[in-house]
């Protein structure tokens, strides 16, 4: 293949990966930003989202788009309160110490995966695209549906972006970030905070597991790589800043298509995990997060 | 360890036990007559490695469904050596560490006179030196070239299936002559898909043909889009073999990049779509390619008995499919390898007059001394060879075309087709 469609290709891969880490990372981002809890079972949140959509689109009838739709508004629901609930019922036990939760977490992870694997089994099942419509390049075909997943990933963030700087919400919940002793001093129950904000971050990594698994399926150990991407994806950011994620995800998706198209996808694994280290070491606040104050 | 309850010691309840045990005996002779007649009638206790869960859960699912349906007959024709035989299994969750434990647990815990079932190679590779470490055969039921490469040892064998170098060489002839001669190979990146590579790739030149491009993909990958521009523009055919729970994914995958137009021809092996319907929405343009099929997943309009009386024991319908449920699609072209290799071993436990653990040298050697499996219900593949040597077997091969979304038969090949000289003489070697 020439190298313009070539480089076609890897951008429109590398930008499907991205849109998808970029949801993901941001709500393990929002949950360490405003609750300091390095949330370790973000990846099987994610994994909920595709298991209930595909119980949502194999139980539904009608045209694929009506289960879609009714998938990518429900998934987050549920997983936002399962993650609300464990919230309630440990994290908030712990008093959010941090060492505390990231044992409590990884607790979580192994509960949510093997209580998938017990209701769901262990097989990898299709959930339909809402539509089936191809783009003709010249050179290659490419599904339409990849396209609206970047897109609607893009909406989602801008929503988000909304919620935090427009609304009551986002200003209870920076006001915890800042500082959750003026904040409860000020009358604002941090508690509740503490409760949506997890259940929201929950929620992002379950709206883009509905987004992929139309692309991918859905499976019960499907949350490991998205875990460990949106690590990288907040460590290089900086922990906690938005738009540091958001640049990283960019930085590390469409690198990633990129190198892999034109070397190798475990080479692209390999250079994302060494700006890791490089960014541990040399600006270990990440890109965009602010120094410690 | 077994009590055995020293005279006088036994109590009321126990002497009940006894008779009531006695009792049934002797009413359930009228049933099974053969297993009274033989010196001990306590049952050989197998052990089934299973996949259950982890990747390579779909194979486990229907292994585990065949391997039931061939104890129920081999049980109902008088089990082994006028014994009835149990099966003990444990999910490995596809994973070589556990693979390992599972093994040891079988064995010393419940007291499994061998073990068999495998499938994935990692896995297999994994839990073989514990087979030669505890002196426990260790059947295999993975058509990886691992047995016959004398890699393993003399405790493990594959009297159940064709191994991956022997398929492929008995496909790479048909596929030059008339599908084309430039191939590239998509493969999956570990010794199952090294054994697809490096076997057809040899194969391939002994026709005139060559390998244009080799694409190794991670096993755990989820995207394969960004894979496929690298196929080369002038590819003749486009040679697939994946595995694990993305494999559906995959083929979309390549179905949408090609949906701008021609496409090369495709060959397929049926591992990319076992567990899925052919007929599934994305895979359209797979109409009129061609797979290798260990066994044919759609019933063929020349089906035999066995072939019927296979499908039926298993409760498989015409599609390939599990009769409750047609959405739940079998592994039928590598499945029939627990069957198989459960017959295999009534024959070697016999010719062994397998007793218990102690015989367990003996029952290699019986294996070693074993050459052809004749088509039949106990071998409903089709004909087989067992070369002791190298403890492999060898059978015949299909090729189908989809044609209005099912697997039509369009050419069987020879077990003489997939023989290759032997890499090993595992009976020069020591337990």
């Amino acid at each position: 293949m020439d190298l313009g469609p070539y480089l076609l290709l890897a951008a429109l891969e590398g930008l499907t990966s991205a849109a998808v880490l970029a949801l993901t990372a941001a709500g393990l981002s929002l949950v360490f930003g405003v609750m300091r809890v390095v949330n370790v079972a973000h990846g099987e949140f994610f994994m909920l989202g595709a298991v209930i959509a595909w119980f949502v689109t194999a139980h539904v009838g009608g045209p694929p788009w009506l289960g879609f739709l009714l998938a990518l508004a429900l998934s987050p629901l549920v997983v936002g309160a399962i993650a609300a609930a464990a919230d309630r019922l440990v994290l908030k036990r712990l008093n959010y110490d941090p060492e505390a939760t990231i044992v409590a977490t990884i607790g979580l992870l192994y509960l949510l995966q093997q209580a998938a694997l017990s209701f769901y089994g262990p097989d990898a099942r299709p959930v339909p695209a809402p539509f089936d419509w191809r783009v003709r390049f010249p050179w290659f075909g490419y599904s339409g549906y990849k396209l609206f997943v970047i897109a609607a990933a893009g909406a989602l963030l801008c929503g988000l972006w909304l919620l935090m700087a427009r609304t009551r919400f986002g200003l209870v919940m920076r006001a915890t970030q800042y500082d959750p002793r003026t904040a409860q001093a000020f009358g604002i129950d941090t508690d509740r905070v503490y409760a949506g904000v997890f259940a929201l971050g929950a929620g992002l990594a379950a709206a883009a597991a509905v987004l992929i698994a139309p692309i991918s399926q859905a499976h019960y150990l499907m949350g490991g790589d998205p875990l460990l991407l949106s690590f990288v994806v907040v460590i290089i950011g900086g922990l906690g800043s938005l738009r540091g994620t958001l640049a990283a995800a960019l930085l590390i998706g469409v690198g990633e298509g990129m190198v892999s198209v034109f070397f190798s996808p475990t080479l692209a694994k390999i250079l994302a995990t060494l700006a890791v280290a490089l960014v541990l070491v040399f600006r270990p606040e990440g890109l965009f997060g602010a120094r410690a104050r | 360890m077994t009590k055995i309850p020293v005279p006088g010691t036994l109590s009321r309840r126990g002497l009940l036990r006894g008779m009531a045990a006695g009792g049934g005996l002797i009413a359930g002779a009228g049933a099974f007559p053969r297993f009274v007649q033989a010196q001990s009638s306590a049952p050989y206790r197998l052990g089934f490695q299973v996949h259950r869960t982890g990747i390579g859960a779909t194979y486990g699912r229907w292994y585990e469904r065949t391997v039931n349906a061939a104890l129920e007959v081999l049980n109902a024709g008088g089990g082994i050596n006028g014994r009835p035989v149990e099966l003990v299994f444990e999910d490995d969750a596809t994973d070589p560490k556990r693979g390992a434990e599972v093994f040891e647990k079988l064995v010393t815990r419940h007291g499994c006179d061998l073990v068999f079932g495998a499938l994935f190679s990692h896995v297999v590779v994994g839990t073989a030196p514990r087979a030669q470490e505890l002196k426990v055969p260790y059947l295999v039921c993975s058509e990886g070239h691992h047995v016959a490469s004398g890699a393993l040892n003399r405790w493990t064998l594959q009297p159940g299936i064709t191994d991956v170098k022997s398929q492929v060489q008995a496909m790479a002839p048909w596929v030059s002559a008339n599908l084309g001669k430039k191939v590239t190979m998509i493969y999956p990146d570990y010794a199952f898909g090294y054994d697809h590579r490096d076997n057809f790739t040899a194969a391939m030149a002994a026709q005139g043909g060559e390998v244009i491009a080799a694409l190794g993909i991670p096993p755990t990958e989820t995207s394969f889009t960004r894979y496929l521009p690298r196929i080369p523009k002038e590819t003749e055919v486009i040679y697939h073999v994946m595995v694990g729970p993305a494999v559906l994914t995959f083929v979309k995958e390549l179905g949408e990049f090609y949906s701008g137009g021609d496409h090369p021809a495709i060959f397929g092996f049926i591992d990319s779509l076992e567990g899925v319907d052919v007929a599934s929405p994305g895979l359209e343009f797979l109409e009129g390619t061609h797979f290798w099929e260990g066994q044919c997943r759609d019933l063929q309009e020349d089906a035999t008995p066995v072939e019927t009386f296979y499908r039926e024991a298993v409760g498989v319908d015409a599609k390939g499919a599990a009769i409750e449920d047609p959405r739940n699609i079998s592994t039928y072209s590598h499945m029939f390898s627990t069957w198989e290799t459960l017959f295999a071993l009534k024959t070697a436990m016999e010719a062994a007059q397998y007793g218990g653990r102690e015989d367990g040298e003996a029952l290699v050697e019986a294996f070693e001394a074993m050459s052809e499996m004749p088509y039949s219900n106990e071998h409903p593949q089709g004909d087989k060879i067992f070369n002791g040597r190298t403890h492999q077997a060898f059978g015949v091969q299909n090729i189908s075309k989809i044609e209005d979304g099912r697997l039509v038969r369009v050419h069987t090949t020879t077990i003489e087709d997939g023989l290759y000289p032997d890499e090993v003489d595992y009976t020069t070697r020591p337990f």
